[in-house]
């Protein structure tokens, strides 16, 4: 399996002037392999960039899609920007929060979803906005969520 | 030249400067925190906001390059207003804990609030708190007080070259780590001073004093063969901690761990009192009767079968007594090259000065365009001169050679070979490394102690002239020729002649000597580093040795008579540093007990064995210092040495280079008597001893 992603990790590498800029790529690859950045992950992929410990580090810290923590079989990122905001995301994020029995940043018990809010999504025209791992859900309601959540549960009950 | 126009004021600025250097200039502060003369431009903290033209809104002044024609205002309600609001923000997850704060009195958070920002705080929210984070025994940390200006990352990235420090997260959950690795580097103590608060503090001074009630007394280091200046700031009679001091030609703003951290070595295991041994032991006994036993053993003895050593921490002052105390004693026999180094002409002084200088200077490492090591491992022996070296890397175009123990340089280094072998080579013109040299206008070389003490040292020292006239390493305005010394006192006791006389012998000469029962008396002038067993068991199997220091280490130990003397810190003294350069070292506390400055002890005593030095106060020691070598008389100026012949033909050996350093935290009795120090060694002892691979002393 460290093989794999060596060699995969190796085939990118090579298409970046520098192994600091194969980082980013490196991180998702890592990411797909082992579903969460670890802090053991993280010290593979400095090695096998042959970078400083550091520089992984806080590439995987900043950016949000990276995640150092484990998530759920769904991540659900509500955006809370500026248009989201105006259309109510608060209430989107607190009816999630009741439905799932946890709050935002946390996973519920079973594993099965995590709940963030996300900076702007990039899609304030159909704004309340979330996204569903890499799933867009557009102007939202609190019955979509219903719906959305019970799509998702019938998924994996399959 | 751009001309701008700062609050009113007209001022031509030189090219390529900054807003905020053109404001400095016109002599109007700037309040500013990410912003360091020495680091790359970050412009995150935003304090340095100014008034820029018909900009719709301020600028970070650090980060805008001044151009011609701008017009900038610093003293407008709107740079105010910006100063206090961002100033307001930076508090906001401060903690404001200044009364506990060891920063307290020196803080740019404390001084700047006060002077730009407001006089109360509107914030009611919870505070964040950041766990504090581990960088070892030196730097303590207490990130709540963070305020994310990263210029330690910066210092650690670009001035000290270790990859370690980072900002994990972002916005306002940032945390600066070292990912809990204390930071492998020789200058990190820096760190809490390009701090500009309290998140980055010595943890050794943690809680000790407040920096109101120290007495600063400008001086210069004696730990090392760089002469960094230092302000050492005691409290009554001890020293609480020592701080670097600018000084563009030499350490810049910086100065090496063990010159800031070694301090608290000054305070433990010192000779305070007189001892002579009686029976086998050392015990306390008065000046009087110390200086009567050695006047005793000299009564009758032959000049001859007395020999003096100077240690590495010697002052130029007492190495002149001494030297003329022997001479009145009849001695020929001494030498200040206690590490055997064979540097200077055998017999008769140490030949041409250029022979034993760093005579690119260390500012000067900035115009050379290659380098070539030769048995050294500058981070270790003159941590600052690395530094230098790096910088000139980052500068660009700069190849660098090493032939002897491969280590980390902090930039990278083309390990060439081991020893004299793979030298020859070089200077024969052989090898890519040659090539490097020749296409190089201005190169250089640098020797290290680890290639010249050593029996060949001689020869290696002539093929290494040989090879930097080969490549024209000596010109006009040029001088590639470099010796790397490790001790203070070397280049001074080298000037002043503190070496065999006509007939007289060197290190191994006087301690065979002593073997064979030629040499019956030894003076160890702070000489800690030799080997003691050579000196014999006892007084009566061996020598009568006579130690003056400051410190029960190595030399006290086998001494039949111990006379305390000052540690730099606690006398005033004349101190060359590798490049030739003179700089006097100030008295900041008294020494302790009873012991005394060294050239006193040695103008007391030589009255009590009837030969009694001209000299009855430190100026008129200096005086004589001037006549013996006039460099003396040229406080902090370094000019160039006259080139000459210097070195022996003779046959190299094949053994490798070894290493000068073993343990860079444990060089001389002071930092070997420095908890600090030790807990230095534990830490980061493995890596470093591992590359170790010589002997020594
Ligand atoms: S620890 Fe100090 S130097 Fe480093 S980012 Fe924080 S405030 Fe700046
Ligand atoms: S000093 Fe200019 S932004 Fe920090």
């Amino acid at each position: 399996m460290a093989t794999g992603l060596r060699d995969k990790i190796e085939e990118v590498a090579g298409r970046y002037p520098n192994r600091r800029s194969a980082i980013m790529p490196a991180l998702y690859l890592a990411q797909a392999e082992h579903a969460q950045l670890s802090g053991e992950v993280l010290l593979e992929v400095a090695d096998i960039l042959d970078v400083p410990e550091i520089w992984v580090y806080e590439l995987a810290t900043f950016y949000d899609m990276f995640h150092t923590e484990p998530v759920g079989t769904f991540h659900i990122q509500v955006c809370t920007n500026i248009s989201c905001l105006l259309l109510e995301a608060e209430g989107i994020v607190a009816h999630l929060e009741s439905r799932l029995g946890i709050e935002r940043g946390d996973t519920t018990p079973d594993g099965l979803f995590t709940l963030s809010t996300a900076e702007c999504l990039g899609s304030c025209d159909t704004a309340p906005v979330m996204q569903v791992n890499y799933a867009f859900h557009e102007n939202l309601s609190e019955r979509r969520i219903d719906e959305i959540l019970e799509n998702l549960r019938g998924a994996v009950g399959e | 030249m751009p001309k701008l126009t700062i609050d009113g004021k007209e001022i031509e600025v030189p090219g390529g400067l900054t807003v905020l250097q053109a404001c400095e200039l016109a002599g109007v502060e700037i309040p500013r925190f990410c912003y360091h003369e020495r680091l790359s431009v970050a412009g995150n903290c935003r304090m340095c906001l100014v008034e820029m033209g018909q900009a719709p809104k301020p600028i970070a002044s650090c980060a805008m390059p001044a151009g011609d024609g701008m017009v900038i205002r610093t003293d407008t309600p709107v740079v105010k207003k910006a100063r206090q609001g961002v100033m307001e923000f930076l508090l906001i997850n401060h903690p404001l804990d200044c009364p506990i704060c060891d920063q307290g009195g020196e803080c740019d958070l404390q001084d700047q609030a006060m002077a730009f920002g407001v006089d109360h705080s509107r914030y009611q929210e919870n505070k964040r708190a950041v766990p504090e984070k581990y960088m070892g025994p030196l730097i303590k940390t207490i990130m709540t007080r963070c305020i994310h200006c990263t210029r330690c990352i910066r210092f650690a990235t670009e001035i000290a070259g270790v990859e370690e420090m980072g900002a994990l997260n972002r916005g306002g959950h940032v945390e600066i780590t070292t990912l809990e690795k204390a930071i492998d580097s020789e200058l990190s103590g820096n760190l809490i001073d390009v701090c500009p608060v309290g998140a980055l503090t010595s943890r050794p001074y943690a809680f000790t004093a407040r920096s109101w009630e120290l007495r600063k007394t400008n001086s210069v280091d004696a730990l090392d063969a760089v002469g960094s200046n230092i302000r050492v700031d005691a409290r009554g009679r001890e020293v609480m901690r020592v701080l670097p001091r600018l000084h563009e030609d030499v350490n810049e703003e910086w100065i090496s761990d063990k010159t800031r951290y070694a301090c608290d070595g000054l305070a433990r295991q010192r000779l305070d009192r007189p001892y002579l041994r009686k029976d086998g032991r050392l015990r306390p006994v008065s000046w009087d009767e110390a200086f009567r036993a050695i006047a005793a053993r000299l009564d009758g003895l032959d000049g001859g079968k007395i020999a003096a050593l100077a240690g590495d921490l010697c002052d130029a002052e007492s190495m002149l007594a001494l030297k003329d105390l022997m001479a009145a004693l009849g001695s020929p026999h001494l030498d200040c090259r206690q590490d055997g180094a064979k540097i200077g002409a055998k017999i008769g002084g140490a030949g041409p000065r250029a022979g034993y200088l760093f005579n690119t200077t260390i500012a000067g490492i900035e115009r050379a365009d290659a380098a070539l090591l030769v048995g050294t491992n500058p981070r270790h022996e003159a941590t600052l001169v690395n530094a230098r070296l790096r910088k000139r890397f980052l500068m660009g175009g700069f190849r660098v050679g090493l032939i002897g123990a491969p280590c980390d340089l902090s930039y990278p280094v083309d390990t060439l070979g081991a020893g004299p072998e793979t030298l020859s080579e070089l200077a024969a013109g052989t090898g890519a490394f040659a090539e490097v040299l020749t296409a190089a206008e201005r190169p250089m070389i640098v020797l290290g102690m680890a290639a010249l003490a050593r029996p060949d040292g001689a020869a290696v020292l002539h093929l290494a002239r040989a090879l930097a006239e080969k490549f024209g390493m000596i010109g006009e305005d040029w001088n590639g020729f470099n010796l790397l010394h490790g001790a203070a006192a070397r280049v001074g006791g080298l000037d002043l002649g503190f070496l065999p006389g006509d007939g007289g012998r060197d290190r191994d000469g006087i301690l065979d000597g002593v073997h064979g029962g030629d040499i019956e008396v030894v003076y160890l002038l702070g000489a800690d580093e030799i080997d003691m067993a050579r000196l014999g068991p006892n007084a009566q199997e061996g020598a009568f040795v006579i130690y003056q220091g400051h410190h029960g280490d190595a030399g006290a130990h086998r001494a039949d008579v111990i006379l305390p003397g000052a540690a730099y810190t606690e006398k005033n003294g004349t101190y060359v540093n590798t490049e030739g350069r003179v700089q006097l070292g100030r008295l900041a506390v008294s020494p302790p007990g009873e012991a005394r400055a060294d050239w006193t002890i040695l103008r007391a005593l030589s009255e009590v064995v009837g030969q009694r030095l001209p000299y009855d106060d430190l100026g008129a020691l200096r005086q004589r210092l001037v006549a013996v070598n006039p460099v003396f008389a040229a406080v902090d100026r370094v000019e160039a040495a006259p080139w000459g012949e210097f070195g022996e033909q003779g046959k190299l050996d094949g053994a490798p280079f070894g290493v000068a350093v073993e343990n860079y935290y444990m060089t001389d009795p002071i930092s070997r008597a420095s908890e600090t120090m030790a807990s230095c060694a534990e830490v980061f002892g493995s890596g470093r001893a591992g590359e170790a691979t010589g002997t020594d002393g």
